[in-house]
Order: structure tokens, then C-alpha cells, then sequence
């Protein structure tokens, strides 16, 4: 039932979309014209494409946002059955902890945290 | 508890033995997903509707402005007309662009928010998806919208889009840390992902009173992070119209355009949801103590209203925050995140995790 249902709701939100697309595809007036189809620059001509390189900080903060959604993907089945085990999980996930707070630490002391 | 129950799930159910008996169970179950999915599909663009009508009313009434007042009474049908007016704007073709991208952009980001919204809990038995790792899933429906905003702007082929498409991507990617956890803070509380069992848990008293401290912090957390996830102001500079002319979508055109437009909002209603499913209860009414009579007044009310009078005052909450502060610079959005919200919810994990250890927790 509900992988059916996860299914209907795939694709009624796919439906949407090429529903809207259809629709103004059919009423929508369409011209062809050299200019409209540049991209937007505030009036000059675009120089060149704008699939270049990009600033680094970006790709930083993306890795260390892969090492702390790992963690918390960890922490889910841990914060499920933290009541009923108690003690042992808690003990155990501040062994976890600190690993992770030394890791945030060394990358705020090795300035990674600052954007440039 | 021996009040009225409004209980959605009989009239499901009676529909369901209606179909059954008329037209065996399988060819049954698809029309059930047929009507299920139509219904969804109504609500959706119903809700979407509205939001973008209040967001204008209320930006109106904090500049002490009018806002739209003359489509229908109090213009109640702008949104419908400007609905037709972008059906029947022109998709501008962007000729260096890649289109597959291009095209699939849109998909990507309704599919995201749509599948969330299927998980939302309305009241009791008016509830589509309920899986038993409902937030989890929530979740990770959300955050499929992030490739669809980076697949726009890579793909526009447009400068202002890329950069708006990267910023919007170091923005959501850093403050679903704080989403998850805030919501893992709660998850030790309840001790369960499924969205009906956390509103069960609440029928003697909300998390947010139950929790301590704890729980009020990461409902705050959540908040600020929620709105940040969403691309909303004050941190908005995704899409910044001042310097980015759209952010990400600069490219996109008519329906294209309204899609992006309804994603976001319904983005922020999922937030909201969530935050009423796991700090206020729910679709829970509201009991005070030991006070009999106001509770069974209370109960009179029907969960649906209570859950949408919930969601509109968080809602109400994110936008008062769009229209009151100024927008951030990327950097201080960025140390917020990782220097301020991170640290603060590592720490109130463990504290949440203490309290329920020591069963200080009502």
C-alpha cells in the first residue's frame, strides 16, 4: 500500500508539471527572436559561456557538509532506540561526539569555516 | 480521553468497502490512487494559492501598503488571475542552454516537495504516506529539491543564475545539518520516526512543553534553519532581486517560472508541518491541566482546524521573519550556520539525551 501510494504521489507531482508545460505549450504564443534568446545580462552582450570554474569556498563547505549529514544520518537509528537501551547508547554516542566536535574544531582553527 | 473524535479514516474506510465490493481489490486500489492522487493534487495547488495571497497581504500590511484588494473581495482571486497571466506568458527558449537540464529542473523540484507533502499528517485518517520512518523520509524528499535548483542554474547557462544556483546550494546543503539535527533532538524524545505516533505521544500535552528547554532550542533551531532551508528572507540571497536579478530561476518563464514559485512555498509549508507535527501537537487540541470544561470545549474543535490554525501561525512566524529583517551576506549565513547553530545543536542533543536519561521529561 504505501509503495503504491509513494508511487501515485512519483508521479500525479510529474503529471503536474508536464500538465503545466502542455498546457502553456498549447496556449502560450511563441515567437522566435535572436535577442530573446540570449541569457539575461543587464543589457551588454554575454561574454563567453558561464560553465567555468567556481570559487573554491563552495566546494569546502560541501565537503564538510558530507561529513556532518553522514553523522546525522548515524545519529537517526541511534536517537530511535536511545530510551530503551539508556546508558550504553549515551556513553557511546559522546565517544561519537567528540570525534565529530574535534573534526568541526579542526576545521574552524585551520579557517575553513571563513568564507573567502 | 472521552470527547468528540473526528475521525477521518471512517469515511476512507467506507469508500474503500464501497470500491472493494463493486470492483474487486486491485482495480479498487488503483482507483483509490487515482483519487488520492487528484486530491493531493488539489490540495496542493489550493494551499500553494493561498500562501503566495497571504505572503502579499501580509508584506502589504507590514509596509503599510493595501496589497492586491481587487480581484474578488479582498482580492482573494489575484493569485488565480496571475496563475492564468503565467500559463499564458511565453517559455523562452534560451538558445546556448542545455535544455534536457533545462526541462527536467522543474520536475525535479515539484517531485521533491510533493512527496514530502504526502507525508503530512491533516488530522486523523487524513493522512496519505505514513511510513514508519516518516521524518527520516521527509527528510530526504526535501532535500532532492537541491538538485533541481542547481541542475537550473547550471543549465540556464546564465551567470547570475549560476551563481544564485551555487549559493542556494552551499545555503540548503548547510542548514539541513541544523534541520536534521533538531529533529534527531526530538527523535530521542519520542523515541519514533512515524508522524501518526508522534501525534499520539502528544495527546496528554505538546513536545514543546513536555521537553524542557531542549525543546523549545531546537524548535527554534528549526525555525531558523527551516526558513533558511527554504531559500526564504532573510536568507534569501539565492535568489537576491536586488543584485541577482531571480537567483536561479533568472531564466525561467511562464509556467516554468510558477513551478520554482510553487515549490518554494510549498516548501515552507512541509517546514511548517513538520515543526506543528513535532513541537505543537499536531493536529492534537489543546489541553490545559486538570481545567475539564475547557478541555472538552477544546476538543469540539475538529483536528483538521486545529492543525491548520498550527501551521498558518508558524507559517505566519517565517514571514513575518522575510518582511522584518534585512537580508544576510553570505559569509554571516554561512557562520551562522557552522559557527553558531551547529555547536549549539550538538549541545543540546546531549542535553536532550541527559534529560531523557534522568526521565526528567513529563
Amino acid at each position: 500500500m504505501t509503495s503504491g501510494l509513494l508511487i501515485t504521489f512519483f508521479i500525479t507531482a510529474i503529471v503536474l508539471v508536464a500538465a503545466g508545460i502542455l498546457a502553456a505549450w498549447l496556449l502560450a504564443p511563441s515567437s522566435f527572436n535572436k535577442q530573446k534568446s540570449q541569457p539575461y545580462e543587464c543589457g551588454i552582450p554575454t561574454k563567453g559561456t558561464s560553465w567555468m570554474q567556481f570559487n573554491v569556498g563552495y566546494y569546502l563547505f560541501a565537503l564538510l557538509f558530507l561529513i556532518f549529514d553522514v553523522e546525522t544520518v548515524f545519529l537517526f537509528p541511534w536517537a530511535v532506540v536511545m530510551k530503551t537501551i539508556g546508558m550504553t547508547a549515551f556513553v557511546e554516542i559522546l565517544i561519537f561526539f567528540v570525534i565529530i566536535v574535534l573534526g568541526l574544531a579542526y576545521a574552524w582553527k585551520k579557517q575553513a569555516l571563513k568564507w573567502q | 480521553m472521552t470527547g468528540l473524535v473526528y475521525d477521518f479514516s471512517v469515511i476512507t474506510q467506507s469508500i474503500d468497502h464501497y470500491l472493494v465490493s463493486h470492483w474487486g481489490p486491485s482495480l479498487a486500489a488503483t482507483i483509490e490512487f487515482v483519487l488520492v492522487g487528484i486530491l493531493y493534487l488539489l490540495i496542493y495547488a489550493l494551499v500553494g494559492l493561498m500562501l503566495v495571497y497571504a505572503e502579499r497581504r501580509i508584506c502589504a500590511f507590514i509596509q503599510c501598503r493595501l496589497g492586491p484588494n481587487r480581484v474578488g473581495p479582498q482580492g482573494i482571486f489575484q493569485t488565480i488571475a496571475d496563475f492564468i497571466k503565467l500559463l499564458l506568458k511565453e517559455n523562452i527558449r534560451i538558445e546556448r542552454a542545455d535544455k534536457l537540464l533545462f526541462f527536467v529542473a522543474p520536475f525535479i523540484i515539484i517531485v521533491g516537495s510533493f512527496l514530502a507533502f504526502g507525508t503530512i499528517p491533516f488530522a486523523k485518517g487524513l493522512h496519505a504516506l505514513d511510513p514508519d520512518i516518516g521524518l527520516f523520509f521527509i527528510m530526504a524528499a526535501t532535500s532532492i529539491g537541491v538538485i533541481g535548483i542547481l541542475l537550473a542554474g547550471w543549465s540556464s547557462n546564465s551567470k547570475y543564475s549560476l551563481i544564485g544556483a551555487m549559493r542556494s546550494g552551499a545555503q540548503i546543503v548547510s542548514y539541513e545539518l541544523s534541520v536534521g539535527l533538531a529533529i534527531v533532538t526530538m527523535v530521542i524524545l519520542t523515541g519514533t520516526l512515524q508522524l501518526s505516533e508522534i501525534i499520539e505521544m502528544q495527546r496528554d500535552g505538546w513536545f514543546i512543553f513536555k521537553g524542557h528547554i531542549p525543546a523549545i532550542l531546537s524548535f527554534v533551531i528549526l525555525l531558523i534553519a527551516g526558513t533558511a532551508e527554504t531559500n526564504r528572507g532573510p536568507f534569501d540571497l539565492a535568489e537576491a532581486e536586488s543584485e541577482l536579478t531571480a537567483g536561479f530561476h533568472t531564466e525561467y518563464s511562464g509556467i516554468k517560472f510558477a513551478f520554482f514559485f510553487l515549490a518554494e512555498y510549498m516548501n515552507m509549508f512541509v517546514l511548517a508541518s513538520v515543526a506543528t507535527t513535532l513541537f505543537l501537537g499536531g493536529w492534537m487540541p489543546l489541553h490545559l491541566g486538570n481545567f475539564e470544561t475547557f478541555n472538552h470545549v477544546m476538543d469540539f474543535i475538529p483536528p483538521l482546524v486545529w492543525f491548520l490554525v498550527k501551521v498558518f501561525t508558524v507559517i505566519y512566524i517565517i514571514m513575518l521573519f522575510k518582511w522584518t529583517y534585512p537580508r544576510l551576506r553570505i559569509d554571516q549565513l554561512l557562520s551562522l550556520e557552522w559557527k553558531y547553530l551547529l555547536p549549539i545543536n550538538l549541545f543540546n542533543l546531549i542535553l536532550m539525551s541527559v534529560i531523557v536519561l534522568l526521565g526528567l521529561h513529563f
